[in-house]
């Protein structure tokens, strides 16, 4: 065997077994670097994120729409630029909103919404009038299928222990039916798929969603007849992003969330593929050459 | 003094100065994040006690916080604040007043039964409470899902091979229609073992099996784009609300 195979065969042998952490490196750069260099990417919007806007940019002034914050910290790089963007187009669609969790952890997110979005940037609007914060329930899809039948039983008072009643928006609310349409922010139990089998069939209530992108291939079978529209992971959230400035040229100067995320992405995606391809095509090397050096296998 | 145990020292000492920097210009609370999110990354390199103390530290405050949010969100209001309102007038005033709810009693047993479940001998008592949970969901979860689920998606399935529109025929609609309908019934198909898979049956099985690796191998990428969205959103944290790098 010459120097150069052996050369050759020591190279594919040190990158066959390299080092995980090399690989974390490159992954690591691959995030970074987009961010730091303030890089964004703009997605076309699919059909199914259409449908969803539209949806909601079809809705009449006043129209109310629940809100579900079904989602923790660990989730939120994903799911908080779609809460954000929904809330944004509600409130240039005069939406009155609705805002609670059926995860104890979206009760703060709700709060923290509250504090970036609606104080921040609409200061005019006004607590009870135009939204209410409602809070965390426990009972997982019993306490979905109890709105159904009675809001008000569930939700006697709201996160800050206000009596329901006394809330001026929430005078005509008696169960989920009386919602023009209810998005569900999360991916995993209770989320979007309990609010579709306890709420929205049941109810014949539109349901809009928003999931993290590891649940979001279980989640459109229900498109388009159980779920009016489907936002799946950053992707989806960048495509509602760019939706909402196609729509609402005021936002175009605004950093969004979802945008952002997409270079990283696609960059660290392009990485993950290289190493994919590269670790197959080593290991069909190392196979063909073991077979070549076998015995009765020489050529 | 040895070079590694000199390393550490300035390795210390350098982690030292950017915590105290950072709590001197960013306050408390997002250097302690940001620190909590480097002992979890430092996972990466090796396992290490930093990681240890941040994962039990997750996994306490996370029981507690949902303690705490099911105890104050839902049972304050929703059982004793029923079951006798006075109780709660001191916490939630909007409550003092409401009539009480004498039925409330029955969750109320119920959770008591639960809890139960703590004493050796009385433990037993327990499973009335968990029978009641179990029969109850049970009996929600078979409807809807029999309805949501079964009912429902088939007959979403139901969908015409030859699709037409107001402006004729529509190819793109057809074939997206045609890879539905091939792909779930290839898919049951090979899900199917009353028969031998041969013949043209065989060529359904084998066809169902390329569409299931077409679906692991999609669900793996929305796999992987969430994990790197999560990385994206904890270097945003760390390079832009910590370090304020980021324009």
């Amino acid at each position: 065997m010459s120097n150069g195979q052996t050369t050759s065969r020591y190279t594919i042998e040190r990158l066959q077994s390299i080092d995980r952490r090399i690989i974390f490196v490159f992954i690591a750069a691959a995030v970074i670097i987009p961010l730091l260099l303030g890089a964004s990417l703009k997605e076309e919007t699919t059909p199914i994120v259409r449908a969803l806007f539209d949806y909601v940019d079809h809705l009449p002034e006043g129209s109310r729409v629940l809100l579900s914050f079904d989602y923790g910290p660990t989730t939120a790089p994903e799911i908080q630029p779609m809460v954000d963007a929904v809330l944004r187009q509600c409130i240039e669609r005069k939406c009155k909103l609705y805002m609670m969790a059926v995860w104890a952890t979206g009760h703060n997110l709700v709060g923290q919404t509250i504090e970036e979005i609606l104080k921040s940037e609409y200061p005019q609007l006004q607590y009870g009038q135009d939204y209410v914060n409602l809070g965390y329930k426990a009972g997982s899809q019993g306490l979905i299928r109890l709105l159904v039948v009675d809001f008000k039983r569930m939700y006697s008072t709201d996160a800050a222990g206000t009596a329901i009643d006394s809330i001026p928006m929430m005078q005509n609310i008696g169960n989920l039916k009386n919602f023009d349409l209810i998005f569900s922010f999360g991916g995993g139990f209770p989320g979007i798929k309990e609010w579709i089998l306890y709420a929205g069939d049941p109810g014949h209530i539109p349901i809009g969603g928003g999931c993290t992108a590891v649940s979001a291939p279980l989640l459109y079978p229900y498109y388009p007849s159980q779920l009016v529209g489907l936002m799946g992971g950053a992707k989806g959230a960048a495509e509602y992003e760019n939706a909402l400035i196609q729509a609402y040229p005021k936002f175009s100067n605004m950093p969004m969330a979802g945008m952002s995320l997409m270079m990283s992405q696609t960059v660290s995606h392009i990485v993950i593929m290289f190493f994919v391809v590269l670790g197959n095509v080593l290991y069909f090397i190392g196979r063909n050459r073991n077979a070549s050096t076998k015995p009765g296998g020489e050529k | 003094m040895t070079t590694k145990r000199l390393t550490g020292h300035i390795v210390l000492g350098v982690v030292l100065l950017v915590c105290t920097l950072s709590i001197v210009v960013k306050g408390l609370l997002v250097t302690v994040g940001a620190l909590l999110t480097l002992f979890i990354f430092s996972f990466l390199y090796k396992d290490n006690p930093y990681y240890k103390f941040a994962e039990h530290l997750f996994v306490g405050v996370s029981a507690a916080y949902w303690m705490c949010m099911g105890f104050w969100g839902t049972m304050v209001p929703n059982l004793f604040g029923k079951l006798y309102p006075p109780m709660v007038g001191s916490v939630i005033p909007a409550l003092k007043d409401n009539p009480p709810e004498p039925f409330m009693v029955i969750p109320l047993f119920l959770g008591v039964l639960l809890l139960l479940r703590l004493s050796s001998k009385a433990g037993w008592i327990s499973r009335w409470a968990l029978a009641f949970i179990v029969g109850t969901t049970a009996g929600l979860n078979l409807v809807r899902y029999l309805r949501s689920d079964f009912i429902a998606q088939i007959s979403s399935t139901m969908i015409p091979l030859y699709a037409s529109g107001a402006a004729g025929f529509n190819l793109g609609e057809t074939i997206s229609n045609s890879v539905i309908f091939l792909g779930v019934m290839s898919g049951l198909i090979y899900f199917f073992f009353s028969k031998e898979h041969k013949g043209v049956f065989g060529t359904g099985a084998r066809t169902g099996i390329i569409v299931l690796m077409v679906t692991f191998g999609a669900s793996f990428g929305y796999t992987v784009m969430a994990r790197i969205s999560l990385l994206v959103g904890r270097m945003q944290f760390l390079f832009d609300d910590w370090l304020g790098l980021i324009r």
